[in-house]
């Protein structure tokens, strides 16, 4: 009985987070398909015949720089993952596997990217960028967005690499696997689960970041959807309907990639936890 | 195939001495056993001989190489381990093949190693399962077959029993017995069981504390043990173990027991040891010595006698068929003449 009550006690608490965090996409979504007048007369009611419209998608999807501001958002956040997690997980395997000069400092020194937000550096970054000739590229993005990946990607991926057991490394050094072929053969195929929880908190603030794309790439070529929506609101008049319809479109992606990766990532959350 | 020799090895991690001055020749084809209480250094001298650990000082020899430089895979060895450590992704024979594929090897040699170990370790019918879908027995099997392929000079086993239920552990002992006969490959095989040791061995190497206390054949350390930390480690139940003085050349105990010494300092401590099953157990007032009952652990054809003397020092000793003794029981024991063992106060044997 008692445990019943604390079961109950904890989902009702969960169902509680879960509208919390999900009501502003949903507000998001159902406002993107009402006439601009239904949208402030009545933000918190479902689209309804009468209110019911597609403006703002049909304004958004015929706007042909959002499909190069989605394919420049999509482009930088994959490329960025990817980048985040090869080099993360050979850096962690690194760092966990072999004993070498300076090893505990690098250690510490990528603890400290992980404390001090990367934002910090935003004015240099921009200098250098200029100065390496890379403002309104979508290379300098994905530089400092790798940059900024990293650290997280190394902290989590050690830990798990840290949790194989040492046989199965020793195994493939007896059997004359070398070095680059144990990380690539034995320990990668290991880390999918931490390497997909590690790819989902790697892409989210990317795709969702305002900063450095206004700051680095804020060309029209480069923009990406984030930043491209901010056309759609103005001093004086913003056109709501085609900010919700984009912003709208814009979670797509990320859900999809989401879902793409989500049993592996729960099992990546859990792991250790539950043995 | 090959002989190994180890000279003065010594290994040390930071300023701790897990292995101190170990000087060993292992013959080629010899099967010997590594064994000891856990600690005593015996996983960290077969990961030395792979090669997975470098070596502090001394050398070690494969053939008539020095290999203290040489990586593992080249070294010609194959190692077994305890947690199997087949890589959970790759199917039994990818498992085998990993490595080989590494060596250059021709497909159809790979094919045929494969084969030829799947079939001595009867592992054709699961070529194609992964590791979770194995049972223990046969992981390890898997694991065995993996060393095979390699043909290596010399094969290292690091607790590979333990990990198997009982019945299981028996009969994969005489699976590896046989293979030895077979295959007719030096091995070296850490255990901390005894009864894996006496069987397997035909030279155990029992160490404590990062030094060799004895080598010698099972039965050598059985009946010369060369010091009380073999004759308390080779034998189960323990050998039992009686403080004495020695006076007049005559050793004598508290309860009245009294072995003839050559040799030794007057007056000085010694310990006299007697096997569980060298003792012959009477009704009371049939032999010298009397002893109570305190506990019994009845295995069948044999029992174990938890007695006390009546000096107050506890022993035991083996009682052979089923009519055994019960608790509170007086008895009286002798102890057989022939297979008395003397340790001077260092616990060197005289």
């Amino acid at each position: 009985m008692q445990l019943k009550w604390r079961v109950g006690l904890i989902h009702s608490f969960l169902i509680a987070y879960s509208l919390i965090a999900v009501l502003p996409i949903l507000l998001v979504v159902m406002n993107s398909f009402k006439i601009r007048k239904a949208i402030f007369g009545t933000p918190l009611a479902l689209p309804s015949a009468e209110t019911f419209s597609l403006v703002g998608y049909v304004k958004v999807l015929g706007n042909a720089n959002i499909g190069i501001y989605f394919f420049n958002s999509l482009s930088v956040t994959l490329i960025s993952m990817a980048t985040v997690l090869l080099f993360g997980a050979m850096a962690a395997w690194a760092l966990a596997e072999y004993r070498f000069k300076g090893s505990n400092l690098l250690a510490l020194f990528l603890s400290i990217g992980i404390m001090v937000p990367i934002r910090l550096g935003s004015i240099s970054i921009l200098h250098m960028m200029v100065d390496l000739n890379l403002v309104n590229t979508r290379l300098a993005l994905i530089l400092v967005y790798t940059a900024q990946g990293l650290p997280m990607a190394i902290f989590i991926l050690s830990e798990f690499i840290s949790q194989i057991p040492r046989d199965l490394r020793d195994a493939a050094r007896c059997d004359g696997v070398p070095e680059i072929a144990i990380f690539f053969q034995v320990i990668a195929p290991l880390l999918r689960p931490a390497i997909a929880t590690v790819a989902v908190f790697t892409i989210v603030p990317i795709w969702n970041d305002l900063w450095f794309p206004l700051l680095l790439a804020p060309g029209n070529d480069t923009q990406t959807i984030t930043l491209g929506i901010q056309q759609f609101i103005g001093q004086y008049i913003t056109d709501w309907n085609s900010v919700l319809a984009a912003l709208s479109v814009a979670i797509i992606p990320v859900l999809v990639i989401y879902l793409i990766f989500s049993r592996q990532l729960i099992s990546g959350l859990t792991a250790g936890a539950v043995k | 195939m090959a002989k190994l020799s180890l000279h003065q090895l010594s290994k040390s991690y930071g300023s701790a001495e897990i292995l101190k001055d170990i000087s060993l020749d292992i013959k080629n084809g010899e099967f010997v056993v590594l064994v000891g209480p856990s600690g005593c250094g015996k996983s960290t001298l077969l990961r030395l001989i792979a090669g997975l650990d470098p070596v502090t000082s001394g050398s070690i020899s494969i053939g008539d190489r020095i290999v203290n430089d040489l990586e593992p895979a080249q070294r010609k060895i194959a190692m077994v381990f305890q947690t199997y450590a087949l890589y959970p992704h790759k199917n039994v024979r990818e498992n085998m093949t990993f490595g080989l594929k590494y060596a250059g090897l021709p497909a159809e040699e790979i094919s045929r190693r494969v084969d030829e170990a799947s079939r001595m370790l009867q592992l054709q019918d699961l070529l194609t399962r992964k590791p979770k879908d194995l049972s223990g027995g046969q992981r390890q099997r898997v694991a065995i077959g993996r060393a095979i392929v390699r043909e290596p000079d010399v094969f290292l086993f690091d607790e590979p029993l333990s990990n198997l239920d009982a019945s299981l552990r028996v009969s994969t002992r005489v699976e590896l017995s046989r293979l030895h006969t077979l295959l007719k490959s030096t091995m070296i095989y850490v255990t901390h069981d005894q009864i894996e040791a006496m069987t397997l061995a035909d030279r155990i190497v029992v160490m404590n504390k990062g030094r060799i206390e004895q080598t010698g054949t099972p039965l050598e350390l059985y009946y010369q043990p060369a010091n009380l930390f073999v004759a308390g480690f080779i034998g189960s139940p323990k050998m039992n173990q009686f403080s004495a003085i020695l006076r007049n050349a005559t050793a004598a105990t508290g309860f009245g027991l009294s072995v003839p010494v050559k040799g030794g300092d007057e007056g000085s401590a010694v310990t006299i040891g007697i096997r569980p099953e060298h003792f012959v157990v009477g009704r009371e007032g049939e032999h010298p010595h009397a002893a109570r009952v305190e506990l019994v652990e009845r295995l069948g054809e044999i029992s174990h006698l938890h007695m006390k003397l009546n000096s107050g020092e506890l022993m035991i000793a083996e009682w052979r068929g089923r009519d055994a003794p019960s608790i509170g029981d007086s008895l009286s024991l002798a102890a057989e003449t022939s297979n008395i063992h003397l340790f001077d106060a260092k616990g060197v044997r005289i």
